[in-house]
């Protein structure tokens, strides 16, 4: 017992030490994005690149902050947010008027808009007008899914949800839904890199929006005017503009 | 909050309807599974014993999750077949819960003092009778226990599946939480519900092991 007792007291001051490390060093800011979102964020040689990445990465040096990076499934960011899990989030998020009762964003930093995107094979899906009965895979959270919600009573189309953007696409690709909603630049980019495409978009872009750096309404707003600023600077120095050209 | 749950009711209903549905189908078939590995690794068979050690050990020796993406994503690409992520569901965990079950049912029948196939067995009855008028009513009772062990697991196993797009009851709260942002309340809600469901499956199975043992 008297063991047990000296083995728990040295496990409560360990903890209550790393707990107290935190705060007396600079703000660390905990920032997360998606798992796979493809040329917003994903994995190359075991380090996070794209879009996002750096122009998040690119502003933080404008503005002289430091942050660490949290991929997550997309539809855990805005709980993570809400609980105060994450200090903000930059994750192809769209800014939508629903996400503003619990976000606060920043500028828009990016044009983006939904495209329904079918398997390649698919020669029976060829407008909005052939959306009828069929079945969609969206990605849980996405505004993608959003389109799918209220467009469903109206069309009389089955929904099935996943956590991330490649088990939509396969799903669709593996012939098991007919359609799926994504941010047009994340198909465009997925079919540019593809030899063999195994999806294509269908129609014009369904919608227009813009991807916004979002943290907790009415917190963090500090972070959120260093975004701002740091954006306008990147914009201005052309750097914007290159880290897009990495991934055209 | 009790407004929020009234309008999720519609929502969580569809949810639980499918994690029943998966559950109960997987559980019928994983006792068929179960049952006949069970009595295959009693039995004398060593090519299908060899058979049921290799199913054992490859379902017992990966996730869950792995088995579901593995058959949902992976096989339906490779060979090019499509099946419903439900019936995926039912599948992987129909394989899963067997592969447990037949250890369940070895152990269970292996308690039965030898002496009961014995007598059955002197007494003239055949293997199959013996085993299906003595044995296995005598085993069955000791098993009860752990057939609803398993039967819990295998419900809270559902859960899993949302990863290939099921719309049971887990997922049922992430879809909400999508649009409401309200995890707190919600992921409390679900938790209740699954917590009623398992209260209930385990009084059913309560009420009959108590009428078993009169």
């Amino acid at each position: 017992m008297k063991k047990l007792s000296i083995i728990l007291a040295f496990l409560l001051i360990f903890v209550a030490c790393s707990s107290k490390k935190e705060t007396s060093e600079k703000k660390v800011y905990k920032i997360g994005t998606d798992v796979i979102f493809a040329p917003f964020e994903f994995e190359k040689d075991g380090k996070y690149v794209g879009i996002d990445i750096e122009i998040l990465d690119a502003i933080a040096k404008a503005e002289g902050f430091e942050y660490t990076l949290s991929p997550m499934n997309f539809n855990g960011l805005i709980p993570a947010i809400s609980s105060d899990q994450l200090d903000g989030a930059i994750a192809g998020m769209t800014i939508t008027d629903e996400r503003k009762e619990v976000l606060d964003f920043s500028e828009g930093y990016y044009e983006s808009g939904i495209s329904a995107v079918v398997s390649a094979k698919n020669d029976k899906i060829n407008s909005a007008d052939d959306f009828k009965g069929k079945t969609f895979a969206v990605k849980k959270g996405t505004t993608g899914s959003l389109y799918a919600e209220d467009k469903q009573k109206e069309l009389g189309s089955q929904i099935r949800y996943f956590d991330d953007s490649p088990s939509m696409f396969q799903e669709v690709a593996n012939g098991n839904a007919d359609i799926t909603f994504e941010d047009y630049p994340v198909i465009a980019y997925k079919l540019s890199l593809e030899k063999e495409p195994t999806l294509k978009i269908v129609g014009d872009k369904l919608s227009t929006a813009h991807f916004g750096f979002a943290v907790k309404k009415g917190q963090n707003q500090e972070l959120l005017e260093k975004f701002n600023s740091g954006l306008k600077k990147i914009k201005e120095s052309g750097e914007y503009d290159k880290i897009l050209n990495n991934y055209k | 909050m009790l407004e929020l749950f009234l309008k999720s009711l519609p929502a969580f209903g569809k949810g639980i309807l499918i994690t029943l549905e998966i559950t109960i189908f997987a559980l019928i078939f994983a006792t068929v599974i179960g049952l006949v590995v069970g009595l295959i690794n009693i039995g004398k068979n060593k090519i299908f014993k060899a058979i049921a050690k290799i199913y054992i050990d490859l379902v017992r020796g990966t996730p869950l999750i792995v088995q579901a993406f593995f058959l949902y994503f992976g096989m339906t690409g490779a060979l090019k077949f499509q099946i419903r992520p439900e019936v995926a569901g039912i599948i992987v965990i129909s394989l899963n819960a067997g592969a447990y079950m037949a250890e369940i049912f070895r152990g269970g029948i292996q308690s039965i003092d030898v002496g009961q196939m014995e007598a059955a067995r002197s007494l003239g009855l055949p293997y199959s009778k013996a085993m299906i008028k003595v044995i296995l009513p005598q085993a069955f009772k000791n098993m009860i226990p752990s057939i609803l062990n398993q039967f819990i697991i295998s419900l809270k196993d559902t859960s899993i599946l949302t990863v290939i797009g099921v719309a049971e009851l887990t997922q049922s709260g992430q879809v909400i939480i999508g649009r409401t942002y309200k995890s707190f309340e919600i992921w409390t809600m679900v938790g209740i519900l699954y917590f009623i469901l398992i209260y209930l499956l385990s009084t059913v199975f309560r009420k009959i092991e108590v009428k078993l043992n009169v």
